[in-house]
């Protein structure tokens, strides 16, 4: 099968069905799954049947339906949470790596300190003093995570901007968001691309793990980090259900790293030519 | 490898074929229906443009090829056995003692973290052929023949520790090390100064007659390989055009193409302006002087003028401060004193405070067309934002300006909606030409514009330069270091040496005898297509380069 021109290897084409399938999940949730998320349908922990085909959870809510809703709150966290952690890093890092001075010395010093404190309890911190609305969740995420898309459009930058077309646009007497709007970032667009499959689904695992650790969506929306930690007792009663979430995660966080690899290799072979 | 029998074919290639093979299917064949052969201490010469499959062909030598390319169809017979049916063991086993390559950038070619001499005594020690003590003698040996500073010690240093033109020769050393029967020269002197190039040829040929090495010399320029082939194969689109002793492919060649190469080589055409303007000078640059972060001076006291209508070409070596030139003029390198009048009104040196009007009238063409264009941007985008910037034309206006000028370079209507990569080499120089004018500049500053260029192709460029000045009245600064094109197009010429001026004024003047030491180094070290060039120059060397170390002290002091 050939998409844009370049071939897909079968890993790729598994990764894409695989976000396919969660993305349609994701979209179209309250039109696929069965009941809502928060319905108390029946008893606790009640065996799977055909009309709950997973089964109930520890309220008497339908698994599967929590599931699909999951993938929504989950997805679209982590969607939301990278795009932003992508503008704040691309502009910051541009504008570091072409005005260069004093600009780029504080953003990369103010990096470096983010860099320097373990995400998870930084994460921690903010959180508990400022609370877990949705809104600071995603601004904290995206900041901590823009620090790693600053060092890559930092780099990808400094390498375009030394380029003799970006000479002549500063010559010719342009401004420097002309520069960056026109010159350079559609030059690294490419590489970006790919860094944003794989910070993605660094922002989903992130975000299930505060979830799972009670920072992050709380209660009674479904998300598949605290379904993982509200079901997961019953992995010693021999349960299926903590199985689910936890499953899903890792086949989303594959399919992504799927998708990506085959982006960077082709991204890196140039256009499609070579062995 | 064994024992050396002379007179006999040592490599044999009869109807090679080279194809790239990529993941769509068959690409471009870049080798077609190729043969010659090779005795021990013959060198056949490679000449053709990029794209001809010269590198392809050397490298099939030794059993090599590109990522991506495939030797399709033919026979290689290295001592009469094909390489094509060697194992890779075999193969490998070739290369080294068999058959040695070397490579057109040394710097790229040696690790920068170990010493000469660790990487010439690999070789020979890898093979087998040496032990590691007897591999360093050798290497010693070879640095003396190459004519390398302190031989005994000079295998100490690391490569950057050492010059261009010496890593060169350091790297023939390497090539030698394990005493091979073949070398592939794959243009060594193309990134040298022509006064480095003459050192490292003869170093070359030195080498390869008292080794009675057999050698395949690929290069772009016929004058280099008059001096060092017996035999000149000119190839283009990967065929052969013409084979034979190199004195009759010089005197009488049979083919079109090979005349037009050798002709443009001796004749070329003369592109000077003929008018003397009579107007007070467009740009005047006096007593300049510029520095990276105030270390070293790039440029001291350097004073040039440009009219209108006027062609100034800036020669010297790579370090001469030509370059450095362009861009304080430009601006983005900030004089440190001295003054730059253009138009009668002085120019701040720093770009962001001169105004638009007087960034439009002073363009600049680059030498890498690759680079100095956006790959991302049509054509319209690239030559049309000039338009729009400065004369802040409406869209539809803009349009019929890039037509226009794609029209007065010679390209096709269509190609408005192209982007770079879908252009060739000549094409996209035409492109940066197109864009510098659309700014309607008065003066434009070509930085090296055609020595990235095909000889051909580089000749249609000063021919348009030329035109395009003559209905336009441009002024053009040069900047070059060859100087057979200078004499051909400037009317006034400006020599640098170490960031000074060492001598100006109209070309006839300083390019006729009484020279200063320094041109006269640079003109006799233009490689000429007559077969005792080198000898020539050589015998003349030690004289001019005493006469130039002469000048340079008085300069000094």
């Amino acid at each position: 099968m050939r998409l844009f021109g370049h071939r897909v290897p079968l890993t790729a084409l598994i990764g894409l069905a695989i976000i396919a399938i969660n993305v349609v999940a994701a979209v179209g949730a309250p039109l696929i799954a069965p009941y809502d998320q928060a319905a108390v349908l029946g008893d606790a922990w009640a065996d799977p049947t055909p009309q709950y085909v997973l089964g109930l959870d520890d309220l008497g809510r339908d698994l599967f339906s929590r599931l699909i809703y999951g993938a929504r709150m989950s997805i679209g966290l982590a969607f939301v949470v990278t795009c932003l952690s992508f503008a704040i890093g691309i502009v910051t890092g541009f504008a570091g790596a072409v005005l260069r001075g004093w600009v780029d010395m504080l953003l990369s010093r103010i990096v470096d300190l983010l860099l320097s404190m373990p995400t998870l309890i930084f994460a921690f911190i903010v959180l508990s003093v400022l609370g877990t609305a949705l809104p600071v969740l995603i601004v904290t995420i995206a900041i901590l995570d823009s620090t790693k898309v600053f060092r890559l459009a930092r780099a990808l930058a400094m390498n375009i901007a030394a380029l003799e077309y970006v000479e002549v646009a500063r010559v010719r007497g342009e401004g420097l968001w002309w520069v960056i709007r026109r010159e350079i970032f559609p030059n690294a667009v490419a590489p970006l691309v790919a860094e944003f499959g794989l910070r993605f689904s660094f922002a989903f695992l992130f975000i299930a793990a505060l979830s799972f650790l009670g920072l992050g969506v709380q209660p009674p929306a479904a998300d598949w980090g605290s379904m993982v930690r509200d079901y997961r007792d019953m992995i010693n009663l021999d349960a299926m259900a903590p199985l689910y979430p936890a499953g899903a995660i890792a086949i989303l966080t594959i399919g992504v790293n799927f998708v990506v690899d085959w982006m960077l290799a082709v991204h890196s072979r140039g256009h499609g030519e070579g062995a | 490898m064994s024992e050396r029998r002379a007179g006999e074919d040592i490599l044999r290639v009869e109807g090679l074929r080279v194809e790239v093979r990529t993941d769509r299917g068959p690409g471009p064949v870049l080798v077609d229906d190729v043969s010659f052969s090779l005795r021990r201490g013959e060198v056949i010469g490679l000449i053709g443009e990029s794209g001809a499959g010269k590198s392809t062909i050397g490298l099939t030598a030794l059993g090599y090829t590109r990522n991506g390319c495939f030797i399709t169809g033919g026979r290689i017979d290295f001592e009469g056995r094909d390489i094509r049916q060697m194992s890779a063991a075999e193969r490998r086993a070739l290369r080294g003692p068999g058959v040695a390559y070397i490579a057109q950038s040394a710097a790229a070619s040696f690790n920068p973290a170990m010493t000469l001499f660790e990487q010439i005594c690999e070789i020979p020690v890898l093979h087998g052929v040496m032990a590691a003590a007897e591999a360093k003698t050798e290497a010693i040996r070879l640095f003396r023949e190459l004519d390398l500073p302190e031989p005994e010690k000079f295998g100490n240093r690391y490569p950057h520790q050492v010059s261009g033109g010496q890593l060169q020769r350091a790297m023939a050393a390497m090539a030698m090390a394990a005493r091979p029967d073949i070398l592939v020269f794959d243009e060594p002197t193309t990134a040298l100064d022509v006064t480095t190039q003459v050192e490292v040829l003869a170093a070359f040929r030195t080498l390869i007659r008292e080794h009675r090495t057999a050698a395949i010399y690929i290069t772009h320029d016929l004058a280099v390989v008059a001096q060092i082939a017996d035999h000149i194969m000119v190839l283009r689109f990967g065929k052969m055009v013409e084979y034979g002793p190199a004195a009759q492919i010089l005197a009488a060649p049979r083919e079109d193409y090979t005349r037009r190469l050798v002709a443009d080589r001796v004749a070329g055409h003369d592109f000077r302006a003929l008018r003397t303007v009579g107007e007070p000078p467009l740009l005047r640059v006096s007593n300049v002087v510029a520095s990276y972060r105030s270390l070293l001076r790039v440029i001291d006291d350097v004073s040039v003028e440009v009219s209108r209508g006027d062609t100034v070409a800036v020669v010297g070596e790579s370090g001469s401060g030509k370059s450095t030139l362009a861009r304080v003029i430009i601006g983005l390198l900030p004089r440190e004193s001295g003054d730059i009048r253009f138009r009668g009104e002085s120019l701040p040196p720093q770009l962001a405070r001169r105004s638009k009007d007087q960034l439009r009238r002073i363009q600049m063409i680059y030498q890498m067309p690759d680079v100095a264009l956006n790959p991302n941007q049509t054509l319209l985008e690239i030559i049309g934002r000039p338009v729009q910037f400065y004369f802040g034309r409406p869209r539809a206006e803009v349009r019929a300006r890039v037509l226009e000028l794609l029209r007065m370079m010679d390209l096709p209507e269509a190609f408005i909606a192209r982007k770079p990569a879908e252009l060739s080499g000549g094409q996209k120089q035409r492109v940066g030409i197109a864009r510098a004018l659309a700014a309607e500049p008065d003066l434009i500053i070509c930085d090296e514009v055609t020595s990235a260029l095909d000889q051909l192709v580089g000749e249609e460029i000063l021919r348009l330069l030329k035109r395009l000045q003559d209905e336009l009245g441009i002024a053009y600064l040069f900047i070059t270091h060859d100087l057979g094109t200078v004499r051909r197009i400037a009317n006034k010429v400006a020599v640098m040496l170490k960031g000074r001026l060492v001598a100006g004024g109209d070309t006839a003047t300083v390019f006729a005898p009484p020279y200063h030491p320094y041109t006269e180094l640079l003109l006799s070290s233009v490689p000429e297509m007559r077969r005792d060039w080198l000898d020539e120059v050589l015998a003349r060397r030690g004289e001019t380069l005493k006469a130039v170390r002469d000048a340079q002290i008085r300069l000094a002091s």
